[in-house]
Order: C-alpha cells, then sequence, then structure tokens
C-alpha cells in the first residue's frame, strides 16, 4: 500500500491529511462542545481594563509572566489559590505564557497597590534592587487606546454573547459618551491611587496614559 | 526518464531563498543574542527606546529565526531537492516559474510588515502566531502560492516515485495550513464596532482554556513541522547526497514518517501539564510525547546507519560533521523533550529556563547546522563554484558546537536550579526563597548563554562570509560535482 501511495501523490497527501488530522478531531474538538462557562460572579473586563490587557499585550508582557498559577502548595503559597478554567472565561487570546522570567501575575491584584505599580513600572530597580525587569517609562507618557478597546468590547458582546450593559454598543457617539461617563471616571480613580500629579492631569484632560490602563488590568487580576 | 545530465535545473529561485536565509540568520541570531544579554545586564534595554526591551525584541528573535532563516532554508531546499528527486525543472513550466517568484515576493512582503508590525507592538500575543488578521491572510496567500509551486511540480514530474524528501515537504505544507487556519480564528473588531478603533485589530475567537488549547495544538506543531518534518526532509536528500552513502533503510524510513504523522498532533498537551485544561488531555500529551521518542530516533538512526563503513568521511568532510551532529542533535533534545513531558518532571521544568535550553538544543544543534549543511551543499552547485574556504567552515562548526553546549548546559542548570528552588521549603513547610532570590541566582547562567550564542553568531558571520565569498569569488566549476563538495 505504501509504495502505491508513493506513485499517488495525490492519495499520499489526503493519506497524511487524514492521520494528522485524526488526532485534532478527538483531542481539540470534544473540549470545544464544553463551552467556557465563567465562574459564578465573574464580570467581563471594563473597558479601560480591556484597554490595559493591550498594553500588557502591545509590551508583552507575556515573555516573561505567566497567568497560571499550578496547584502545587509551593505555588499556592506563592501566589494563591490555584487558577481555574472558568476565571479565564473572558480571555481573548488566553494569556498564560510559557516563560516564568518574573513572577506569575494571576492574582497580583491581591498583593500589589497602584502606588507601588507606579514606582515599579517606572523603574523596577527602585522597588527590587536586584530586578532584571525593564523599566517602562514610556507607558506613563504613551496614550491608551480606548477606542480599540471599546470597539473589542462591542465584538464580543455581539459574537460571543459576553453580558456588557445595554451602553456598550457600536457607533463614535456611543464611544464618545461612554468615554466621559465610565471610562474616564475609572481612570481618574486609578491615577489618584498611584499617587502621580502627571497621571492625575492627562486623565483630567481626557487622555489615559498607556500605564493607568495598564494597572487597572492588573489590580484586576485576582 | 533515467539520465538528468540532459536537464537544465532552474535555480534562480534557490539562489533567492539561499540570500534571505544568510540575512536573517545574520539578524534573527543578533537579536537573540542581544536578548540574552539583556537578561544577564538589563540596562542593555535602554539602547533603543521603547522599542528595544527585551519584551518587544523576543518576538522578533522567534518569528526571524523561524518564519525568516528557517522557512528560508526550508523553501531553498525544497526547490533544489524537489526539482531533482522529481527530475523536473522550473524552466519547463513558465508558470510554475512565475509562482515560485511570485512565492518569493510574497514571502518578502509578509517578513518586512511582520518585522514592523511586532517591532510597534502589535501583535494578536499567542506565541509563533503573533501577527495580526491581515498579515495572517498575507500568510495563507503565501503558503497557498508554495503549495501550487510544490504540487506543480510534483504534477510535471517524471520520476514516478516520490523520494522520501518529497514525503516530508508534503507533510510540511499541509500540516501547517491546516494549524495555521484553525489557530488564527480571530474576529475583527473595527467590522463589528461601526467602524471604532485600530482597523487591524481583532479578538481570538476561542477564549482562556479552549484558546489555549487551540494554540498548543498549533505552537507544539509549529515546532514539530517547521523544525523537525522539513528538516527531515532535507537531512533524507543531503546525507545521502554529500557521503555518496544509500540510505540505510527504507522500512526504517517508512515507519518513521508514518509513526511521525500519527504521533505527532497528540503530544502538543504537553504544553499544558498541571493547567486547567482536562486531565485525561494532559496525560495524552504525556504518554504520546514519550511513544515520539520511536519515530524521532528511528529517522535519526537511519541517518547515522547511512554512514556505515564510511565513518572516515566524518573527519574529512565539515558538511557530513555538521550533518552528522544535527542528528545527533535531534536524538537528544527528542529525548529531552519526553522527559520534560513526564507529569512529575513537567512540574519542575515547565516555565523555566531548562526549556529554553531544550528549545535551542533542538534548534542551534539540530535545525540550524542541518540549514548551513544544506546551504553549503547546494552553493557549489548551484554557483558552480567551488565553496570559499574549508577551513572557515571548520571553524565555524567547532566555535558554533562549543556556542551550543554553553548554550544548552548552562540553562540546564538554570532551570533545575530555578525549578527547585521555586518549590523549596524548610521543616514548616514554609517557601525558603522570595521570588527575586531565584532570579538573583541565574546571573552568572545568563552571561554564559549569552556568551555561548555569541560564539554561535560569530560562527554565522563565517558562514555568511564563506557562502558570499562562495557565490562571488570561488574558483569556477567544470562540472557539477557528484557527491563531496568541493572546497578550497
Ligand atoms: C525581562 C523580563 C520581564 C519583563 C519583560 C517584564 N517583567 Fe515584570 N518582573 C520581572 C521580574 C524578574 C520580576 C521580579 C522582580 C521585580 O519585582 O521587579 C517582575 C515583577 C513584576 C511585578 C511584581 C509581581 C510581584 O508579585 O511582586 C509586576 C506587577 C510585573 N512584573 C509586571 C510586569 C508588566 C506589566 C510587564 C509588561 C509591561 C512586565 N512585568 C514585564 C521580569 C519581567
Ligand atoms: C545566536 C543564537 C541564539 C541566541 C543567543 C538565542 C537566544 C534566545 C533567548 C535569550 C530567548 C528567550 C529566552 C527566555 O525567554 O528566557 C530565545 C527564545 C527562543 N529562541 Fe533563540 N536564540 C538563538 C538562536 C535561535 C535559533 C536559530 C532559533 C530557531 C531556529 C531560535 C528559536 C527560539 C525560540 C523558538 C524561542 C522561544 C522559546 C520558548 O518560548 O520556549 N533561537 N532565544
Amino acid at each position: 500500500m505504501f509504495h502505491w501511495l508513493e506513485k499517488h501523490p495525490f492519495f499520499f497527501a489526503v493519506g497524511v491529511f487524514v492521520v494528522i488530522a485524526y488526532a485534532g478531531l478527538i483531542e481539540v474538538l470534544p473540549n470545544f462542545m464544553e463551552k467556557a462557562r465563567p465562574i459564578k460572579g465573574l464580570k467581563p473586563y471594563t473597558v479601560l481594563e480591556l484597554a490595559g490587557k493591550e498594553v500588557y499585550k502591545k509590551d508583552n508582557c507575556i515573555a516573561c509572566h505567566s497567568q497560571l498559577i499550578r496547584p502545587f502548595k509551593a505555588e499556592t503559597d506563592r501566589y494563591g489559590q490555584y487558577s481555574m478554567s472558568g476565571e479565564y472565561a473572558y480571555d481573548r487570546p488566553f494569556l498564560w505564557g510559557s516563560k516564568r522570567t518574573g513572577p506569575d501575575l494571576h492574582r497580583v491584584g491581591r498583593y500589589r497597590t497602584p502606588d507601588w505599580h507606579a514606582n515599579h513600572m517606572w523603574n523596577p530597580k527602585s522597588v527590587v534592587p536586584d530586578s532584571i525587569m525593564p523599566a517602562y517609562k514610556h507607558q506613563f507618557t504613551n496614550v491608551a487606546d480606548l477606542e480599540t478597546a471599546y470597539a473589542e468590547a462591542v465584538t464580543v458582546k455581539k459574537v460571543f454573547n459576553t453580558p456588557y450593559g445595554d451602553d456598550i454598543k457600536p457607533g463614535k457617539a456611543a464611544f464618545e459618551k461612554y468615554k466621559k461617563e465610565k471610562i474616564l471616571p475609572e481612570a481618574l480613580k486609578i491615577a489618584k491611587a498611584m499617587k502621580r500629579d502627571d497621571l492625575v492631569k492627562m486623565v483630567e484632560s481626557g487622555k489615559v496614559p498607556e500605564v493607568v490602563a495598564l494597572v487597572a488590568y492588573l489590580e484586576r487580576l485576582k | 526518464m533515467q539520465s538528468n545530465a540532459a536537464l537544465e535545473y532552474d535555480y534562480s529561485i534557490v539562489k533567492l531563498f539561499m540570500w534571505t536565509t544568510v540575512i536573517f540568520g545574520i539578524v534573527g541570531m543578533a537579536i537573540g543574542v542581544l536578548i540574552a544579554s539583556q537578561l544577564a545586564f538589563p540596562d542593555l534595554n535602554y539602547l533603543m527606546g521603547e522599542y528595544g526591551t527585551f519584551s518587544r525584541l523576543r518576538p522578533l528573535h522567534t518569528n526571524v529565526v523561524i518564519y525568516g532563516f528557517t522557512l528560508s532554508g526550508i523553501w531553498a531546499s525544497m526547490y533544489y531537492v524537489g526539482q531533482r528527486v522529481l527530475k523536473v525543472s522550473l524552466l519547463e513550466s513558465g508558470f510554475l516559474r512565475f509562482m515560485s517568484k511570485l512565492h518569493f515576493l510574497l514571502y518578502m512582503i509578509v517578513a518586512a510588515l511582520m518585522v514592523v508590525t511586532l517591532a510597534l507592538g502589535i501583535t494578536a500575543s499567542k506565541e509563533y502566531a503573533q501577527m495580526e488578521w491581515p498579515l495572517d491572510i498575507l500568510v495563507v496567500l503565501t503558503w497557498v502560492v508554495s503549495g501550487i509551486a510544490l504540487f506543480g511540480m510534483i504534477g510535471l514530474r517524471r520520476e514516478k516515485t516520490l523520494y522520501i524528501s518529497m514525503w516530508y515537504y508534503i507533510a510540511f505544507f499541509l500540516a501547517v495550513a491546516m494549524l495555521y487556519l484553525f489557530n488564527n480564528m480571530e474576529v475583527p473588531t473595527y467590522f463589528f464596532s461601526g467602524g471604532l478603533g485600530a482597523w487591524y485589530h481583532s479578538v481570538s475567537m476561542y477564549a482562556g482554556t479552549n484558546d489555549a488549547l487551540v494554540q498548543w495544538w498549533w505552537g507544539h506543531n509549529a515546532v514539530a513541522f517547521v523544525f523537525t518534518v522539513p528538516i527531515i526532509a532535507m537531512i533524507y536528500y543531503f546525507l545521502p547526497k554529500e557521503s555518496g552513502q544509500a540510505v540505510y533503510s527504507y522500512k526504517l524510513s517508512l515507519l518513521s514518517f508514518w509513526g511521525l504523522m500519527f504521533v505527532y498532533l497528540w503530544a502538543g498537551g504537553h504544553h499544558l501539564i498541571w493547567s486547567t485544561v482536562p486531565d485525561w488531555m494532559q496525560t495524552m500529551g504525556s504518554v504520546f510525547s514519550v511513544v515520539l521518542i520511536l519515530p524521532s530516533w528511528g529517522s535519526a538512526i537511519n541517518m547515522l546507519l547511512t554512514m556505515k563503513g564510511e565513518w572516515n568521511q566524518l573527519t574529512e568532510n565539515p558538511l557530513i560533521k555538521f550533518m552528522i551532529l544535527a542528528s545527533t542533535f535531534y536524538m537528544l533534545s527528542t529525548l529531552e523533550g519526553p522527559i520534560q513531558s513526564v507529569k512529575s518532571v513537567n512540574a519542575i521544568a515547565h516555565f523555566t529556563d531548562w526549556i529554553i535550553g531544550h528549545v535551542h538544543d533542538g534548534v542551534l544543534g539540530w535545525v540550524a547546522f542541518m540549514v548551513f549543511a544544506a546551504v553549503m551543499h547546494m552553493a557549489p552547485r548551484v554557483f558552480k563554484r567551488e565553496i570559499y574556504s574549508k577551513s572557515l567552515l571548520e571553524a565555524q562548526f567547532w566555535i558554533q558546537t562549543i556556542g551550543v553546549v554553553l548554550y544548552f548546559s548552562s540553562m540546564w542548570i538554570a532551570g533545575i536550579t530555578q525549578g527547585m528552588m521555586w518549590r523549596a521549603v524548610d521543616e514548616y513547610g514554609n517557601l525558603v526563597y522570595s521570588f527575586i532570590d531565584t532570579v538573583s541566582v541565574l546571573h552568572p547562567y545568563y552571561t554564559i548563554r549569552a556568551f555561548g550564542g555569541l560564539l554561535y553568531l560569530i560562527g554565522v558571520f563565517m558562514f555568511a562570509w564563506n557562502f558570499f565569498k562562495t557565490a562571488t569569488a570561488g574558483r569556477r566549476l567544470e562540472q557539477e560535482p557528484r557527491y563531496k563538495s568541493p572546497m578550497a
């Protein structure tokens, strides 16, 4: 049979395809039958947090940080309760990471504060002298892309029925209104808690610095 | 048709891909050395403002070495080996010649856009699938065109039976196509929000654990079908050609090929051990990873035994050295991978530098060595010139071998140290080390790794110089060498 296949490339290719696709069929598909179920009380990310998640992706914190606490005592002692599937139900994409050059961040919101983050993101060595984490000073002046984050919220609400309120709806006008009423006040609270006047001023002028969005996201990781 | 003497092959496309192999090799590995140095000396993070941090550069490193350097090498060999074992020349078909050039052109466009977007931080954030949806579409297009060229050559072939290498090129094409499509299913946000925000932004079709499952189904198999399958295609052609020996066993190659195809996909679960995916999948990933030793070693042993009775060539021909060491490293990393997939070992190894060590003994020792050997075997034949310098090739071999050894041994120690320290407890069961202790302790190993990487990079420059001189100034050859590549 193999000799025959080697003379008939079409059937050879079909054979290869079937053999490799088979595993996916059995392994990956069944899991999709059970839709990701959020654990009880899990809220979707706020738009500000989504914008923070975008900063996390853009500056690629995943290169050094995981968000997956494994069920070992050494890990739960260090980071808290082990991670559960339902906690990730709104994570598109998942951000588990594969390398822990820095500590896991899945519950960092439980034991760090916004002003700690403010100092740490500005210059990690000022907080942890031996740290090898880069300083992210540009995040203090770059403006977060709230509109894209809002677009993401609208999209997941529409396509995946993520439970957002009725005020999340398409269109520029809806976004501007939402920004003024919801995003900026939330950002102002974070900026104040970060105890840096420059950040507060920027938010008051209607621009949210990347680091404020990022810290909103980090605070959410609990 | 038996004689291929009459057939004139079209190497123009092979040359293009060979040049990009060299260029991407230099760029990708220079970034590798830079990021390795940043972990040892963090001040190096601030050379290029926000674009120069470790975190921005790391995906550039992985994407440039994988999709730049490795894929270029694979495609150069695909057009070279394809024409020769199928006994068909691209000169015979204007259409296929056009497709091959279009393939190259699209590939260059994607590569340029990839570098720019990643530097800007535009990313879907999935490892080895960072590119955003507009680029994904271009990738698919490039892939389809490459497939037309591949299957076009097969369609026109004179040699009816497909040589072993062709099996692997076909599998490479099909598997990557299937996996890439599934993993990159994304919803562009611009179109669903009434035109808000960045037009290139998207959200993943899958969430959380499901997303992880699809991602590692892809991530693992990107390794399998880019770093393994087409590289085996290359060694099955170039080792017998360079040594003048017949492949040791046809049966063994058959067994290893179909074994590999069947087993590989199942092993993706080993990236998700102790995570929140269902337990049975983790166990499957673990078990199949161990089974994977069989087909992997099958190919490697088949290659080593091909040299039976001709081991003296190992001392005489640096290209044979590269290829034999490549098979050996292939055996090493396909033994190491399964060990790391055992649940209890994975508990220590996962998230540590041991994984990085594993990746690089594979890619530096196996993939890149095989690519260097293939390019240097092809060079005299496509440029019709002698290899510029044998001693340079020898020197490259040794300096890079030392580089690889320093790289993986330092990372093994670093990884296991780190893994053990994370879990160390005192007699009352309290954690002994704070996290930063487990970082500071790695400094010497990070320094050694950066040094090993630098040695390897110096080897890449030697290779580039040797290649450049061969192409431009090597002694002209009257006729094509049969087996051993002529070198000065
Ligand atoms: C080069 C690797 C590296 C990168 C990239 C990196 N970090 Fe870190 N991070 C570390 C290390 C090492 C530590 C531990 C030392 C310290 O606290 O600075 C750390 C600690 C942290 C902590 C404190 C966690 C705790 O439990 O104390 C936070 C929060 C954090 N990083 C956030 C980030 C964010 C956000 C980014 C992306 C913008 C990022 N890191 C990028 C290496 C990195
Ligand atoms: C000069 C040679 C090289 C050096 C110094 C180097 C260095 C590095 C460094 C420092 C990292 C990040 C590790 C970390 O996060 O701790 C990395 C990751 C990686 N490199 Fe390289 N690299 C080199 C060559 C290559 C080549 C040739 C390839 C492939 C063809 C490659 C593939 C990868 C991959 C796939 C990763 C990601 C690993 C993971 O996430 O598990 N590297 N490299």
